[in-house]
């Protein structure tokens, strides 16, 4: 019991929950911009590998940090616009579109970073985002290290959350947004071009996810591995139906997933050799399938989610 | 016959000409000529089919014409052509449609709904304050209330569609176009939106007002445009002429009436005792609902929807189950919840959304004809389905319900509205129920496919169905039912024979008056 | 320019689509050779080389078809009912420890006992698997997309806790693998001295079955009416729940049955890296079938010899054999759009 109040009140717990949440802030924000518009994107978990390649590869090229992050979020609009034009002009099936820009996209990842680079012994590395001390904040106690010194993309997922919620609802685009997911045929008798909005939601969405992918190898760590995504996208839709499609709702969700996923890092060094380490690693994928249960009953989706609009059809 | 309605040109607020719009082979409007004049109101006549809601999409820009020309008055009164399949140039230009199905976002706040689309969509913040100041104004000077922070989810029809204009309203439109406004409404609503109309008409508002029901069209109506297959056949003041010369015209046939012989009602089929469906949503369903349905017999259910047809409609198909109460079918305790029980039961059920409920989408015309049917032992051997006999049953249902398809191996949904439900009541007809439940069985028909249902239920009337028929079209109910009965939030009236009520009861009672209320302020 | 929908799918255009599909995806998995340098046109000479050129290959090729017409099966049948079952993956690899459960040793009986009892145990896994989702979809409204796929990692994690743990081989020097199947429990090989077993036999008596299923049945009846409209299956009274079981224990025993095949045909002993993603690669499969089930024994052959014949064409000139990834990734989305075709006309004027 006193190592688990041990961890609990260790400062170093809270400061990697939040990092650990960090590319799920971002994936959950992204696929929920994606959903309020009406397009379920199950592209996510290649999406994120993509961005994640590609912002790795770019500064491993000689680019500097925040270039890196501008072009894993351009693969990632790239790919969205792939999602976009596919599910709503064409209007085929989100499902199996999304599942198949997710194959697209990782077997692109995989295929160029074995290209550029055939024969490497270990994944080389770069010179990662380095924690950023914000004055004053910082000095908080408890919180100040937990939250106010992580690496600037932590700072970034938090800032996209607030302004993902504030042009949600509070912007004339934002109501664009939700209407076409609510209602495509409302949003047009009303001169909202359905189509155009759904796209650009969708390469938005999917440029946050990117981001939130590039997370993991230009933060959390500083190479790019296969299969690091580790079905990370496909805990994000979890999450957007745990938030309620609420961005606030989605960085708690977020982060109280990076919480248990911290703490079942440090119970498995205290519980150590008894419970094989399988078990624990599971975890996270089991605690995604509760949080569906929980919430599915109550969840009140986006009303026109995966239904195609026809433009002139009612 | 165009009686020559002089007007100054500089009096147009919209003329189009000869506008033209072919689907596949179908000519849904052919070279079309219409004149609208600031302040005037004119009904859009035709039937079901006739092409009124397609002229209105090319209007507001849901479709593109073939051919022909709109212009459309500026705000300065010049008219200017106006840009075709855009819905944005059409609301800039003035225009404002209500549909038939209101393009409303349940989820949304009224506001939201209002101002959706009328800021520019990169502005950084909605002018939420400036918007709420307007509407007062507008819904002062025009009578249309609405609580502008409610979610469009929780209110009734009625003030769904004072959003709907209101809507028009706010971003200044000249013309409003209304799609059947009253299809949806008790009398006593209608009577109070044409009201609305009037006041807003002689503040400089031009309405088309599109409709098939002849009676409100010469209340409403300055002038009577009537289209029928595609084309204007008439264009008259709506001073000049009456009801059956607009029907004639109208159908451009003279239509056999529909006429239901007296019968003496046999045993009871159906009996709902002191009946309680639970609702959804706080909606209101079924509460303690007393019915008795005879042989014989055709019992109407009126209503404005939405207050418990869906209920009742479920409970009788299957989908439903009451919490309490006595619920009998031929005599016996009838198992609810299970549609198939009830087929099984000898129950026929004509859902009223045909193609969700009634029809498999993408399931050719024998499949579909087979979806009741594909386990009794004549369809089946062994576990496999015998195509050979499926087929033949659909070519004799083709046949005897005049489906018009190339056959049994086409493709349902392309099929027509009225077809598709030939298809529907052969499917379930063919099976000879003893209890018939019909939920807006003509909805959306032209009028050669209504009337075709209506003789079918009759003539399964006369083979000894008792029939349940739920409509929104009162002419329908007086027409066909022996008796009717009113919904009104989940409380079924007593149902009361056709001879003793006239339309205004029925309103009344629609709008929550008890049946004696209704009667005594009707007379 | 319009669409207009078509009423029925002329036979040639359900032919000519999933050709002109793939033909696109090879021209458009060239933009990334043509920009690393790769000969094009050499590298997909080799990849045909590689899978059909010789007596070697081609068993190559239908080795690796096997289990991919399962796979592709398993989602073709559940796909066709709307349930998306995207956890072939998973259900794979349960079958195949069920099979190694009872087939390394644990019993020993004649082969035909033996073979039929991994079978009917791996199926039986792999349905058991599925029905949690279908069931979570049906009871509680959670949607079987995302805990299909979740459940994948669950199953990968606890198989891998098995082969280190009560499973693991006391003789395999440390190695994370199961002992192997014992003679008995082994699939016969179809072809001596070649990795083509009698799978290929019980794969292709699957897609027969399959489609008499779907298509010649009352059960293939309620499935496609439920797939197309799970409303108005309902209202017809169909069992709208007992045939999404129904098909989510046909789904999962197929890609259960996938396991096996690899496992007790192919691989012997199970290890976590029995499957390269057949489970994935069987969307592909089904979908580039249009869900047919005769038809996705061609389609499974196409990505068994993009797959194969990439590995040959990566030794001999280096290029990553993520290219057969590549290609059949892109095959689905490009059959994504040709499906378009076949179910709509486009008019001009």
């Amino acid at each position: 019991m006193n190592e688990i109040l041990e961890i609990l009140l260790s400062v170093s717990f809270w400061a990697a929950a939040l990092r650990i949440a960090s590319p799920l802030i971002l994936g959950t924000l992204g696929e929920l911009v994606c959903e309020r518009a009406g397009v379920l994107n199950l592209g996510i978990e290649g999406i994120m590998t993509a961005g994640a390649m590609a912002g790795w590869m770019a500064v491993y090229q000689g680019a500097d940090l925040w270039t890196g992050v501008a072009v894993a979020a351009a693969i990632g609009m790239i790919l969205g616009f792939i999602h976009g034009v596919f599910t709503v002009p064409l209007g085929l099936s989100q499902h199996v579109t999304g599942l198949g820009l997710t194959l697209l996209a990782t077997s692109l990842s995989y295929f160029t970073y074995r290209m550029i680079l055939p024969d490497v012994p270990s994944p080389p590395r770069i010179e990662a985002f380095q924690p950023l001390a914000i004055p004053y904040l910082s000095d908080l106690p408890i919180i100040g290290p937990a939250i106010f010194e992580q690496t600037p993309l932590t700072y970034f997922a938090l800032i996209a959350v607030a302004v993902v919620a504030f042009v949600l609802y509070k912007t004339p685009l934002g109501l664009a947004v939700r209407s076409v997911g609510e209602n495509p045929a409302a949003a047009e008798a009303q001169g909202i071009d359905v189509y155009a909005v759904r796209i650009g939601a969708v390469m938005v969405g999917s440029g946050l996810m990117a981001v939130g992918g590039a997370f993991l190898t230009m933060s959390a760590f500083n190479a790019f591995f296969f299969e690091m995504v580790a079905g990370r996208g496909w805990i994000c839709i979890a999450l957007v139906v745990f938030a309620s499609w609420r961005p606030g709702k989605a960085l708690l969700g977020a982060f109280l997933f990076g919480a248990f996923d911290a703490f079942q890092v440090r119970l498995q060094q205290v519980v150590g050799g008894d419970i094989p380490y399988q078990i624990f690693l599971m975890l996270p994928y089991l605690l995604s399938i509760l949080a569906l249960i929980v919430m599915s009953r109550r969840a009140a989706y986006p009303k026109a989610l995966m239904i195609p609009y026809r433009k002139g059809e009612r | 016959m165009n009686e020559s309605v002089n007007r100054k040109p500089e009096d147009l607020v919209l003329r189009l000409r000869g506008i033209t719009k072919q689907f596949g082979d179908l000519v849904a409007n052919d070279a079309i000529d219409l004149d609208l004049a600031r302040g005037e109101i004119l009904a859009l006549l035709g039937e079901n089919g006739a092409g009124k809601t397609t002229l209105m999409n090319i209007l507001f820009g849901h479709y593109v014409a073939d051919a022909g020309e709109a212009h459309v008055a500026d705000a300065s009164g010049t008219l200017a052509p106006l840009r075709g399949g855009s819905p944005n140039a059409s609301l800039l230009a003035g225009i404002g449609m209500v549909h038939q199905h209101f393009t409303l976002a349940e989820n949304l706040s009224a506001l939201d709904n209002i101002i959706l689309g009328t800021d520019s969509l990169f502005r950084p913040w909605q002018r939420q304050r400036d918007a709420r100041r307007k509407l007062a104004a507008l819904m002062d000077r025009s009578g249309l209330l609405v609580d502008l922070d409610a979610t469009v989810a929780t209110l009734s029809v009625g003030e769904r569609q004072r959003i709907e204009i209101l809507k028009a309203l706010y971003r200044d439109a000249r013309i409003l176009i209304l799609d059947e406004p009253t299809a949806v409404l008790t009398p006593q609503e209608s009577e109070s939106l044409f009201a609305t109309l009037r006041r807003l008409a002689s503040d400089g508002l031009s309405v088309v007002f599109i409709s098939h029901k002849l009676a409100e069209v010469l209340a409403i109506s300055d002038r009577v445009t009537v289209l029928r297959g595609g084309q204007v056949v008439a264009n008259v003041a709506a001073a000049g002429t009456d009801g059956p010369r607009l029907a004639e015209i109208m159908v451009g046939r003279p239509i056999p009436p529909t006429v239901r012989q007296p019968m003496a009602p046999g045993e009871a089929v159906l009996e709902l005792a002191e009946v309680h469906v639970p609702g959804e949503h706080n909606r209101p369903a079924l509460t303690d609902a007393n019915l008795k349905v005879r042989r014989h017999e055709i019992i109407g259910i009126a209503g404005v929807s939405g207050n418990g047809q869906a209920a009742l409609s479920n409970l009788i198909c299957g989908l439903a189950a009451h919490d309490h109460g006595r619920f009998e079918i031929f005599g016996r305790t009838a198992v609810v919840g299970s549609p198939g029980r009830m087929i099984a039961a000898g129950v026929g059920r004509i859902p009223e959304d045909r193609l969700h409920d009634g029809i498999v989408n993408g399931m050719v015309v024998w499949e579909n004809l087979l979806l009741e049917d594909y386990n009794r032992a004549k369809f089946v051997r062994a576990g496999f389905l015998r195509h050979g006999a499926a087929r033949a049953n659909a070519r004799q249902v083709i046949e005897a319900f005049d489906v018009r398809c190339p056959g049994p191996e086409a493709a349902t949904h392309l099929l027509s509205g009225g077809n598709i439900q030939k298809l529907i009541l052969g499917r379930v007809l063919n099976r000879e129920p003893g209890l018939i439940l019909a939920n807006q069985p003509t909805r959306g028909l032209d009028i050669g496919a209504v009337t075709y249902v209506h003789s079918r239920l009759l003539e399964a009337r006369g083979a000894g169905a008792g029939v349940i028929l739920i409509s929104e079209d009162l002419d329908e109910l007086l027409t066909l039912s022996d008796r009717i009965a009113v919904l009104y939030r989940g409380r079924l009236s007593p149902a009361m024979a056709t001879e003793d009520v006239t339309i205004r009861r029925l309103g009344l009672m629609m709008a929550g008056q008890t049946s004696e209320g209704a009667a005594a302020d009707a007379a | 320019m319009r669409l207009e929908p078509r009423s029925n799918v002329p036979v040639h255009l359900a032919v000519l689509a999933p050709a002109g599909a793939v033909v696109l995806a090879l021209a458009l998995t060239a933009i990334p050779l043509l920009w690393a340098d790769v000969p094009v046109a050499q590298a997909y000479a080799l990849i045909f080389e590689g899978a059909l050129g010789s007596r070697f290959a081609l068993t190559e090729t239908l080795a690796r078809a096997t289990p991919l017409i399962f796979t592709g099966l398993a989602a073709a049948v559940a796909f066709r009912a709307r349930l998306w079952n995207i956890g072939g993956e998973g259900q794979l690899y349960i079958g195949a420890l069920a099979a190694v459960a009872v087939g390394s040793g644990a019993i020993a009986a004649p082969p035909m006992v033996m073979i039929p009892m991994i079978l009917v145990l791996g199926a039986l896994a792999g349905a058991l698997l599925m029905l949690i989702p279908t069931l979570l979809k049906l009871r509680l409204g959670v949607d079987e997309v995302v805990t299909t796929l979740l459940l994948n990692f669950v199953v990968l994690l606890f198989v891998s806790m098995m082969i280190e743990g009560p499973m693991k081989d006391p003789m395999g020097m440390g190695w994370p693998q199961t002992a192997p199947m014992i003679d008995e429990a082994t699939l016969p090989k179809l072809i001596d001295r070649t990795r083509v077993h009698t799978g290929l036999i019980l794969a292709l008596v699957a897609a027969v079955v399959v489609w008499v299923l779907v298509n010649r049945t009352t059960w293939g009846f309620e499935m496609r009416a439920v797939g197309a409209s799970p409303a108005a299956a309902r209202f017809a009274g169909m069992p709208v729940a007992r045939v999404m079981v129904r098909v989510g224990l046909i789904s999962g025993a197929l890609a259960g049955l996938a396991g096996v095949g690899e496992v007790a045909g192919l691989k012997g002993y199970l290890t976590l890296d029995l499957s390269p993603g057949f489970g994935y690669s069987g969307i592909v499969v089904a979908m580039l079938a249009q869900l047919n089930a005769l038809a996705v024994v061609v389609s499974a052959l196409f990505v068994a010899v993009v797959f194969v014949g990439a590995d040959f064409m990566s030794r001999s000139i280096g290029v990553s054999n993520y290219l057969a990834n590549l290609i059949v990734a892109t095959s689905l989305l490009t059959m994504l759009a040709a499906s378009l075709a076949t179910r709509y006309r486009l008019r001009l004027r």
